[in-house]
């Protein structure tokens, strides 16, 4: 505290979020003037690194964006690839991208919920602290951890940045029993996210809605979308991943380098605003889609058809991933090699889009060539961007609703309230400082 | 000594216990496409095909739990990692040998170029009793953690001799820690 008008807090960098950043808090007279949440964004760097490159390269680069959801970038990326060169991959390719994608889910979620988020409401300033009270939680989100690296390294051919993967599908397919072998593992891990479920569930939340005007997620009718769909909104909006650029707007604002998106005007019923994509949205959009016993895990963690309040999100992750580790026991029950591993996929002169469900949202990628294959121009919208405005805004209401806590309570509890999103460590940034000026 | 003919570098002697004993891991931790960042991936890249098949090369984010899981059950692991420094000295190379971890702050913060580094995986791993047998680090001293690829002039000229060091870390796992080199 600088006196009794004026309250200035700082935390050198905000843990348990995977980026850099900075949040920076000003009021007036009990009012909150100013919230804002300053991201520095990697794909923007990587979008003129893409151009004059072959379009073959893009899964691969792009990866490198980030450690935890290298996947999600592959995906996006080949999907847009694939659409520009108007290229179907068969069915038995998608099924074997789901069940990475699946790992990719199951490490990201099991990391966030065990080490980064559920700290906050057992009352431990970090996993690791959590890590010498509680060795047999940390254990067991470990272990589910594991169960998606498991998926990962045989998949993708290794847990960090797979090189597996290529336009057209794999550049191998994993051999049946290299994957029925992840059965009784997964199996285990099934156990454990349906405990994770229940053990979260049991959390105390406090009562707070998220301040976002629309939802952006993913949806496939009779499945849960991750690896394609169309996009969708709560207000009622569909588009395919080629609408994106028509439908969701970024802008500068002048305290990041991450672009703010917003839904078009007209989009989002009353005229267009922020929105939110991620867990909460897909939830809210598809969790009739969700398996039967995902659905019972949700239903017993007390949660509805939808879910609205961001510090239940950690909620919603155990639940996407019990539905996660189901999917992918499904996958490999089913699966046939695919022969060819790849479909060919010749370049030509063309336009092409692709969204995917990263663990943290939607993640959207377009991508111009030319005859050659040369890349021309390229968009990388990842979720953290998309969701900077929402965050701002829940911020905001946040901090006005609890201005009456001291200092350090105050800002324990907006790490916590940017935490309930999850923000991409490496899509963003390596550290956020966080200021609150009162006066 | 004999030298192979990709790298120039001195080939490991044969493991004098290798079979039956704990496997060793390097790590690289870094982004290729974070400038000197990619110090440690970049040594792990050198290193492939000169080391023993005893030896696990992985190259992650520095990311605690992957780190964890990446040395768990090694009897050594050799960690090669960016760092900042003030006042730098880019190139410089530390390394430190853990062989007697203390608990340390579990919210102390990392002198790694990650924002979650080596110290809080150390932490995780005391707390969860899965530090490797020995841990060592060289720790190079980085010029530019910016965006792009390729590494900075003194930081390329310190990765030949830092894989040459973990290749002796891996031919005498008892070598005690030394000093600051340049």
């Amino acid at each position: 505290m600088t006196h009794k008008n004026e309250r200035v807090l700082s935390v050198a960098e905000l843990a348990r979020v995977e980026g850099e950043g900075a949040l920076y808090v000003r009021t007036r007279e009990n009012r909150v003037e100013e919230a804002r949440l300053d991201i520095y964004e990697p794909p923007r760097f990587f979008e003129a690194f893409l151009r004059g490159r072959s379009y073959t390269e893009p899964p691969d680069i792009t990866a490198r964006i980030c450690g935890i959801c290298p996947v999600a970038y592959q995906m996006s990326a080949c999907a847009a690839m694939e659409d520009a060169c108007g290229v179907t991959v068969p069915e038995p390719v998608t099924d074997l991208r789901r069940l990475l994608y699946c790992g990719e889910w199951i490490e990201s979620h099991a990391l966030h919920i065990y080490l980064l988020h559920a700290p906050d409401f057992l009352g431990y300033r970090s996993g690791i602290e959590m890590a010498t009270d509680r060795r047999d939680l940390i254990e067991r989100g470990l272990a589910l951890k594991k169960a998606g690296n498991a998926i990962m390294e045989a998949v993708g051919g290794r847990a960090i940045h797979p090189v597996n993967v290529r336009l057209g599908g794999f550049y191998r397919a994993p051999a049946r029993t290299v994957l029925a072998a992840l059965t009784e593992p997964l199996k285990a891990a099934l156990d454990i996210a349906l405990d994770t479920a229940t053990w979260v569930a049991g959390f105390d939340f406090p009562d707070h809605a998220c301040a976002t005007d629309d939802l952006l997620a993913l949806v496939k009718p009779g499945t849960y979308a991750i690896e394609q769909g169309t996009l969708a909104t709560r207000s009622g909006l569909t588009f395919p991943p080629a609408g994106f650029d028509a439908h969701v707007r970024e802008e500068q604002v002048p305290h990041s380098t991450a672009l703010h998106a917003r839904l078009a005007a007209g989009a989002a019923g009353a005229g267009g605003g922020r929105y939110l994509t991620g867990p909460l949205a897909r939830y809210g959009l598809s969790s009739r889609w969700l398996s039967p016993l995902a659905r019972e895990a949700a239903r017993a963690a007390g949660l509805g058809e939808t879910c609205d309040n961001p510090f239940r999100s950690i909620v919603v992750r155990a639940v996407e991933t019990v539905y996660a580790v189901e999917e992918a026991l499904r996958l490999i029950a089913a699966y046939t090699p695919p022969e060819p591993p790849a479909v060919e996929v010749p370049p030509r002169a063309a336009t092409g889009h692709g969204a995917t469900e990263a663990p943290r949202g939607t993640l959207y990628h377009r991508y111009e060539i030319d005859a050659g294959g040369l890349i021309t121009a390229a968009r990388i919208v990842p979720p953290t961007s998309q969701n900077q405005a929402a965050i701002e805004a829940d911020l905001r209401g946040f901090v006005q609703a609890h201005l009456d806590l001291d200092d350090a309570e105050l800002t324990r509890r907006c790490e916590q309230a940017i935490r309930n999103y999850d923000p991409c460590i490496s899509c963003s940034a390596h550290f956020l400082d966080l200021t609150v000026e009162r006066s | 000594m004999m030298r192979t003919e990709r790298t120039g570098l001195p080939a490991p002697a044969p493991h004098p216990a290798a079979p039956g004993e704990a496997p060793a891991v390097v790590i690289g931790v870094g982004s290729e496409f974070r400038r000197d960042d990619g110090a440690g991936p970049a040594v792990v890249a050198r290193l492939r095909g000169l080391t023993p098949p005893w030896v696990r090369l992985v190259i992650t984010d520095g990311e605690p739990a992957r780190l964890v899981e990446a040395w768990t059950g090694a009897g050594l692991a050799v960690v090669v990692d960016a760092v900042r420094a003030d006042p730098p000295r880019p190139g410089r190379v530390h390394r430190f040998v853990l062989d007697r971890p203390r608990p340390v702050d579990p919210v102390s913060r990392a002198a790694s170029s990650h924002s979650l580094g080596l110290d809080d995986a150390v932490a995780l791993a005391v707390a969860l009793d899965r530090m490797p047998g020995r841990l060592i680090v060289h720790a190079i001293e980085a010029a530019d953690l910016g965006q792009g690829p390729g590494l900075t002039p003194p930081v390329a000229a310190a990765v030949a001799a830092v894989a040459g060091a973990v290749l002796a870390d891996l031919r005498a796992p008892s070598q005690p820690a030394s000093q600051p080199r340049m």
